[in-house]
């Protein structure tokens, strides 16, 4: 055991303090869009209720933070031991990327102080509503689970009841996932007729979450190794080349859902349509999906370049998707167009930068990365 | 779960396009007995009218074309009030509440002003209070007040031209079938008959409906069925997927001890 009292540390860097800047400018912006309303602050109107921080903040924010579920399924529900090294820092981005959510959906909601509605007042018939309990459940579980962690340094009296509840809270931790991410697809059901036939599909809510498993191991990869870098803590490359394993076959069978539905709905028609649409599908197939296969495959797949690379684009096409199912899917039916108002930009970036200060606080200070406790006892 | 959870259609109108003048009176009275302001970036009538959070229903001028002459029409827009409103069904915590009357309407302190509403309404209706600090949503209530009582809305009655028809669902659709079927002038299609599932708020009219900025591609099945489609499968899913990850849980773990126990053994 190292000294009792264990001091906090957070060291300025220059980029660092950028963050800081970012993240200080958005929290103004965030309590004056409070104060004034979504109306002064965006470019929100009746044709386009829903924009920027819905589309990223929300959906893709929950699809990016879904390293937490899958990486917990392989590492913890399955026992795939191998992966217990980057276990603790895909569910710490996991709960950031949660709260960040929750963050900004409490921006976008008209009446705020009213957020807890659902909870009394069961609409029990909307999607909405189990993506509400959903996500709101799960971030609380994952407090919880990060519970054993804080425990090892602060309140540690507490660490063993986290360390008994963890099985459970492993278990509720993959579950309710699964229900919300194919849920936050699901919502866009309703708009049938409305979102272009390139997305809108009766499989939306198994595109998602799909999508929403395989972007963990690409963002994992990718968070490792800007982590390894700022960190100097290097993953094994045949652990995340065996990680990406997992998700690419998940993409895979993506790929295959994909090409049925639009073979069965008779859509390919708009893929090659020319126009807005087609581009923004093409881009995010290219991107997110055939590329990075291509990539994975071939000699260059199984260096850390490579492999990060791939997992780069396999997030970047997931961010394209969402935004193309909020955004550019809507476009012809709204008949305008909609582009975010700057302040709608700077909450956003302002979110992400605080939320990597929040994860860069949290590895200086708890043992998130240097936990290689079971290789070595093993 | 079945939406249909009365046994009467309810209360609905019957607008017959063709006798509209345009004159406006309908969007006033609504004004007045809702006491909404006006707004003259969103006119009430005109070219330009646009249902707005202060105008719960607008009469849109239209010049079209009939047996080769220029005419005009006008169509008076609000909620339809839905058989089985998507509003409704994309509320989360019970805002929208479809009532025996027929009409739907809109409770403002349970709304949470997520938007889900908006967005699901297939004829684009419920708006926002785009300049408040804490905006609700507004739609046509279909004159509730005035509907429990057996009056018709307040936009009905004060039609000059008789355009509007307050009744019984069943019997605004026999009504008008009749005239439609009486009349060679009208186009053969009653609006609200099967869209979305059915509306309370039904339409004939002597020019198309596509010509009048109606929604026509609009799906027959009403919209609450596709999330249901969805939702339907959570509980199983809870059920199956949850025990199948304790399954796997436990098992993995023990494979796993079992094979560390066998390594021990042998290093021994
Ligand atoms: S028209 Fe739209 S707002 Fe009116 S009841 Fe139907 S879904 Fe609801
Ligand atoms: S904006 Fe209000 S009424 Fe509309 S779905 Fe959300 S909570 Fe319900």
């Amino acid at each position: 055991m190292e000294s009792q009292k264990q001091g906090w540390t957070f060291k300025m860097t220059p980029v660092r303090f950028l963050l800081l800047i970012l993240a200080v400018i958005a929290a103004a912006i965030a309590v004056y869009r409070l104060v004034v309303g979504l109306g002064a602050t965006t470019n929100l109107n009746d044709e386009w209720p829903w924009g920027l921080w819905i589309g990223f903040d929300v959906l893709t924010g929950v699809a990016l933070a879904g390293g937490g579920y899958s990486v917990a399924l392989i590492a913890h529900i399955l026992h795939i031991e191998k992966f217990n090294v980057i276990a603790r820092s895909a569910m710490l981005t996991s709960l950031l990327g949660y709260l960040l959510v929750m963050i900004g959906l409490f921006l976008d909601i008209g009446q705020w102080f009213n957020f807890w509605r659902p909870f009394v007042s069961w609409g029990y018939h909307s999607v909405l509503f189990e993506v509400f309990w959903c996500v709101s459940l799960y971030t609380t579980v994952q407090v919880l689970e990060f519970g054993e962690i804080a425990t090892e340094k602060v309140a540690k009296p507490l660490h063993k009841f986290f360390a008994k509840a963890m099985p459970f809270l492993l278990i509720i931790g993959v579950l309710l996932p699964t229900l919300h991410q194919s849920s936050l697809g699901a919502l866009y059901l309703t708009q049938v007729d409305k979102l272009h036939p390139l997305w809108w599909s009766p499989y939306i809510g198994l595109f998602f979450l799909m999508s929403s498993f395989f972007v963990g191991p690409a963002m994992v990869t990718v968070e490792t190794s800007l982590a390894g870098r700022a960190y100097n803590h290097w993953v094994d490359t045949k652990v995340l080349r065996s990680l990406q394993r997992i998700g690419f076959t998940i993409m895979i069978m993506y790929l295959g859902l994909k090409i049925f539905d639009l073979t069965s709905r008779d859509a390919w028609q708009y893929v090659f349509a020319g126009g807005l649409e087609s581009n923004m599908f093409i881009l995010e197939m290219a991107v997110g999906v055939l590329i990075p296969l291509v990539i994975f495959f071939t000699a260059w797949g199984k260096t850390r370049a490579g492999l990060t690379t791939a997992g780069a684009m396999v997030a970047i096409g997931v961010i394209i998707n969402r935004m193309n199912v909020v955004i550019t899917g809507m476009i012809s039916y709204q008949g305008v167009a909609y582009a975010p108002s700057w302040m709608e930009w700077m909450v956003t970036i302002g979110l992400v930068a605080g939320g990597m200060l929040a994860y860069c606080f949290i590895c200086d200070n708890f043992r998130v990365l240097d936990h290689g406790d079971e290789q070595k006892a093993a | 779960m079945a939406y249909n959870k009365f046994d009467t259609p309810g209360k609905g109108v019957l607008i017959d396009l063709s006798k509209c003048v345009g004159c406006g009176s309908c969007s006033l009275a609504c004004k007045m007995w809702n006491d909404l302001k006006f707004d003259d970036k969103f006119p009430d009538q005109g070219p330009d009218a646009k249902l707005s959070d202060k105008n719960w229903t607008a009469v849109r001028f239209h010049a079209v074309e009939k047996d080769g002459q220029p005419v005009f029409r006008f169509v008076k827009n609000q909620c339809l009030h839905c058989q089985q409103p998507a509003c409704e069904s994309a509320c989360f915590s019970r805002a929208f509440q479809r009532t025996e009357s027929g009409a739907t309407i809109y409770y403002p302190h349970l709304c949470v002003g997520c938007r889900y509403c908006m967005l699901a309404c297939p004829f684009n209706v419920p708006k926002f209070q785009w300049d408040q600090t804490f905006p609700l949503v507004t739609k046509c209530q279909m004159c509730f007040g005035r509907i429990e009582k057996g009056e018709a809305p307040a936009c009905v009655g004060v039609c000059p031209t008789n355009v509007m028809t307050f009744g019984d669902r069943d019997e605004l659709l026999a009504l008008a079938r009749k005239t439609i079927e009486s009349d060679d002038k009208y186009v053969k299609h009653i609006y609200g008959e099967h869209e979305a599932g059915g509306t309370n708020w039904l339409y004939i009219s002597d020019v198309p409906f596509e010509q009048l900025g109606f929604r026509t591609d609009v799906t027959t099945r009403p919209i609450p069925e596709y999330s249901h489609e969805f939702l339907k499968y959570t509980p199983p899913v809870i059920v199956a997927w949850g025990g199948l990850l304790s399954g796997m849980y436990i098992y993995t773990k023990r494979r796993n001890k079992i094979a560390k126990e066998e390594k021990k053994d042998m290093s021994v």
